[in-house]
């Protein structure tokens, strides 16, 4: 291995060192939330993730890294049982969610999506007003028990997705109106109005402009005081800016995980170091 | 870092500018150019015959949208009518009353019931329903729009002619070879025919006056002219009183029997006429004089009007194409639909959404969707003969029903109906779907609160292409009997015997009346009408559905 890097013959420049805010969670802080063990999955024949071990803790942001096709978004949707819609998907081993296998054969996928939410890569907003986008979780699970606690769910998750002041006054008009950058955060407001524990994002921030994912990431940081998130992002700089942990995926395998501060400042392994610094990927 | 591998290769130059490079340039642009004048040309040939066929259903379509009609002045006589139990009136009597004193005094009684040809038949039922809606009027003078019968209706229109040609080509040219053997003769500024006549003594006796056939010999005589003729259209030529010619010349001369002599006959109006270089016309057969004076007396007074012909519409089936409308068809034709939308959307939805959505991929499943593709493609008289064998002859369904019509045309359109739902439902973006999923909707939430809203667009085009498809199909119809005569629209419903509005039309266009000619082409007019509005309609619920997102 070390021979390989040696004999490239492009040197690139040095990257400049990666900006890492409060990127570590202490023993004493870890909460495990969800843990995979042994997990395997295949798409038909072809085998798209092999023995992930990952452990994610509650109340902090764990990031997802890896080059395109290493398998991250696979094993972010399997967090939820996404991939039981996809024909021909079978997948192995143990995912618990407070300690219980979210795989067992008592589990109902839909609650489990209730409690474990979702943002997708490009923001798809229901083609309905703005406030039916929000309310259509809690309607669908019956958490609202009134008009008026329905209208207070849909505030309150605007709210904390950061978007009421911009939407107040056109809760009536099509989500899809709104910019990138609002769809993403209806979505968000849309996946948080059900009270979910985990929030599953993948790739939010790949369709969106910087100033728009600078507000997500900031809401990502205001959202994890309370909430367990799981990012998955191809951009380096943003999972040492928000996350507390971080996952290197490579080829399907967890290559390794850590705190941040360490995966982006002292890595383990030869491979996590040459991705960080953008040797390959 | 020796073993580094040089990347190879040599860029080619390219001479954009070559004369080469220019010719496949002008190539390109004359292909492109082929390509639209291609396609404009086959985009005008489709409107043009599209605009001819539209045009000539409009010509010949366009009579029957106005109805001749007599406003006849009828004296509701309390004698005829016993205003106790008037249904049982003589209103025969009545419309003859009226009509009669509109003719010619002094004419026979035949000619006098004659000028009740000139209205429809229909004409007492139409008073009679009148009077008995209105029982006021007994005794009293009233009004009544009555219509004409079909061959005064198509006169007054223009349609047929008052008067034909007397003499078709083969009379004339029997005539010119008579003129060019110089048999037509001139006597006494009398047109004559001289013929050389045997007087058969078997035939004729002489005596004063003498007697016999003298009308066979005339016609043998001519027949011996031209012989090669065999059609008694040929005896036009003599006028009617011609055999008289041969009984002159018998009782000037009576040694003539049995001999061969040379007579002129008197040559007939019409082939007089057309010696002078004229063409003669004659009043059409259809008509008579009486009624003719009659009717010229009636349009002279102003009675006869145009109107436009609402009975097309409100009337239902007769055998009179004056009194015939659409009624029943159209009615039959609305039943039968709402069976077939009511049965086919349903079924056709929840079948797309089942082996879109849920249905697992395998051999089964595969099957089925082949044979949902191939039923598409399935001649609907086959679907026809699937009713006629299961519906009416395995379930015994009543016949002519639009239960049973309705229900085959589901089977038509059925495969229409899936393949545009799945069609739509495909086209739904997949993140629609994964969003719902992740806020924890299930399968059937996502599917009904937002894959199937979606795809509406899609699936109300495609059950109004089949609707559109079923409203304008007559084969497996005509299978299962839907081709009923109704002539009344009361008593029809979706169990009673009906017929629509294609089984119509196929009805008129075999039938021999000169109304149905106009009538057909209207009734394919307004068949085209609905299926402009059912496509109005499309775009209208497409337009709705599309504006709420």
């Amino acid at each position: 291995m070390e021979a390989k890097v040696e004999a490239r013959p492009v040197v690139r420049p040095a990257p400049p060192a990666l900006e890492v805010r409060g990127g570590t969670l202490p023993e004493d802080q870890r909460e495990l939330k969800m843990a995979a063990r042994n997990v395997n999955l295949w798409y038909g024949d072809k085998q798209a993730l092999f023995d992930v071990d990952l452990d994610i803790f509650d109340r902090s942001v764990t990031a997802l890294i890896g080059p395109s096709g290493c398998g991250k978004s696979t094993f972010l949707r399997c967090l939820n049982r996404m991939n039981d819609v996809i024909e021909g998907c079978v997948m192995k081993g143990d995912i618990t969610l407070d300690g219980q296998n979210v795989y067992a054969p008592n589990v109902d996928p839909v609650q489990l999506r209730a409690r474990v939410g979702m943002v997708f890569q490009k923001p798809n907003p229901f083609p309905k007003s703005i406030f039916e986008n929000v309310a259509y979780g809690p309607r669908i699970h019956g958490l609202a028990s009134s008009k008026d606690d329905l209208e207070e769910i849909v505030v309150n998750s605007l709210n904390r997705a950061g978007l009421f002041e911009e939407v107040k006054d056109r809760l009536n008009e099509p989500g899809t109106g709104l910019s990138g950058g609002q769809q993403q955060r209806l979505c968000i407001a849309r996946a948080i109005s059900v009270n979910p524990e985990v929030l599953l994002m993948d790739e939010p921030c790949s369709a969106l402009d910087p100033i728009a994912t600078a507000r997500i990431e900031s809401l990502m940081e205001q959202l994890k005081e309370s909430l367990c998130i799981v990012i998955v992002t191809h951009s380096m700089q943003q999972a040492a800016r928000v996350s507390q942990r971080t996952a290197f995926f490579h080829l399907g395998k967890l290559i390794e995980v850590g705190d941040t501060t360490q995966i982006f400042t002292n890595p383990k392994l030869e491979r996590t170091q040459d991705y960080i610094t953008g040797r390959f990927g | 870092m020796s073993e580094a591998q040089t990347i190879g290769g040599r860029p080619r130059t390219t001479d954009w500018a070559s004369s080469d490079s220019q010719r496949r340039i002008r190539k390109r642009y004359g292909a492109d150019r082929r390509l639209q004048a291609f396609g404009i040309l086959a985009i005008a040939l489709a409107m043009g015959l599209l605009g001819i066929l539209l045009t000539s259903l409009i010509i010949t379509g366009y009579p029957a949208f106005v109805q001749t009609k007599v406003d006849l002045t009828i004296t509701v006589d309390p004698a005829k009518v016993d205003p106790k139990d008037p249904a049982q009136g003589n209103f025969k009597a009545l419309i003859r009353d009226a009509i009669v004193k509109f003719g010619p005094e002094g004419a026979s009684d035949k000619a006098k019931s004659d000028r009740m040809k000139i209205l429809t038949s229909d004409a007492a039922y139409i008073l009679r329903d009148y009077v008995l809606s209105h029982p006021d009027t007994i005794g009293k003078t009233i009004t009544l729009p009555i219509p004409a019968s079909d061959p005064f209706d198509q006169l007054y229109k223009g349609v047929i002619p008052k008067e034909v040609d007397a003499l078709n080509w083969s009379q004339m040219r029997w005539f010119e070879r008579l003129q060019s053997r110089n048999v037509v003769v001139d006597q006494a500024g009398q047109m004559g025919l001289k013929l050389d006549v045997y007087v058969n003594p078997a035939k004729v006796e002489a005596g004063s006056p003498p007697s016999g056939d003298f009308a066979v010999l005339a016609r043998d005589s001519l027949q011996a002219y031209l012989p090669e003729v065999h059609d008694t259209a040929l005896f036009t030529m003599l006028a009617p009183d011609a055999p008289n010619a041969i009984a002159e010349s018998v009782s000037a001369d009576p040694s003539v029997i049995g001999k061969t002599v040379p007579v002129v006959f008197p040559v007939s109006q019409p082939f007089v006429e057309f010696a002078k270089g004229g063409t003669p016309k004659v009043l059409n057969t259809r008509f008579s004089s009486d009624q003719m004076a009659t009717f010229d007396a009636m349009i002279a007074k102003g009675i006869v009007q145009t109107p436009f012909n609402w009975d097309l519409f409100f009337n239902a089936d007769s055998r009179f194409p004056e009194r015939a409308g659409l009624a029943g068809a159209i009615t039959g034709t609305f039943y039968m639909l709402v069976v077939c939308f009511s049965l086919s959307f349903p079924i056709g939805i929840a079948a797309a959404v089942y082996l879109e959505e849920f249905a697992p991929k395998n051999r089964l499943t595969d099957f089925i969707e082949v044979n949902i593709n191939n039923l598409a493609a399935v001649p609907s008289v086959v679907f026809g003969l699937l009713g006629l064998a299961v519906f009416l002859g395995f379930f015994g369904l009543p016949r002519s029903t639009p239960l049973v019509g309705g229900m085959v045309l589901a089977l038509v359109t059925l495969p229409t109906i899936i393949i545009a739902t799945r069609a739509a439902l495909k086209s739904v973006p997949p993140s629609i779907r994964e969003a719902a999923l992740g806020v924890g909707a299930s399968k059937h939430q996502v599917m009904l609160h937002h894959v199937l809203p979606l795809a509406m667009p899609g699936v109300l085009t495609g059950t109004i292409i089949g609707m559109a498809h079923a409203l304008g199909e007559t084969a497996p119809l005509l299978l299962i009997g839907m081709n009923a005569f109704i002539p009344s629209v009361e008593s029809m419903g979706v169990l009673e015997p009906a017929t629509t509005l294609p089984t119509q039309i196929f009805s008129w266009a075999d039938s021999p009346e000169r109304g149905f000619v106009s009538r057909t082409s209207a009734a394919i007019l307004v068949l085209l009408g609905f299926l402009v509005v059912m496509n109005l309609l499309a775009i209208v619920l497409r337009q709705r559905f599309q504006r709420k997102w």
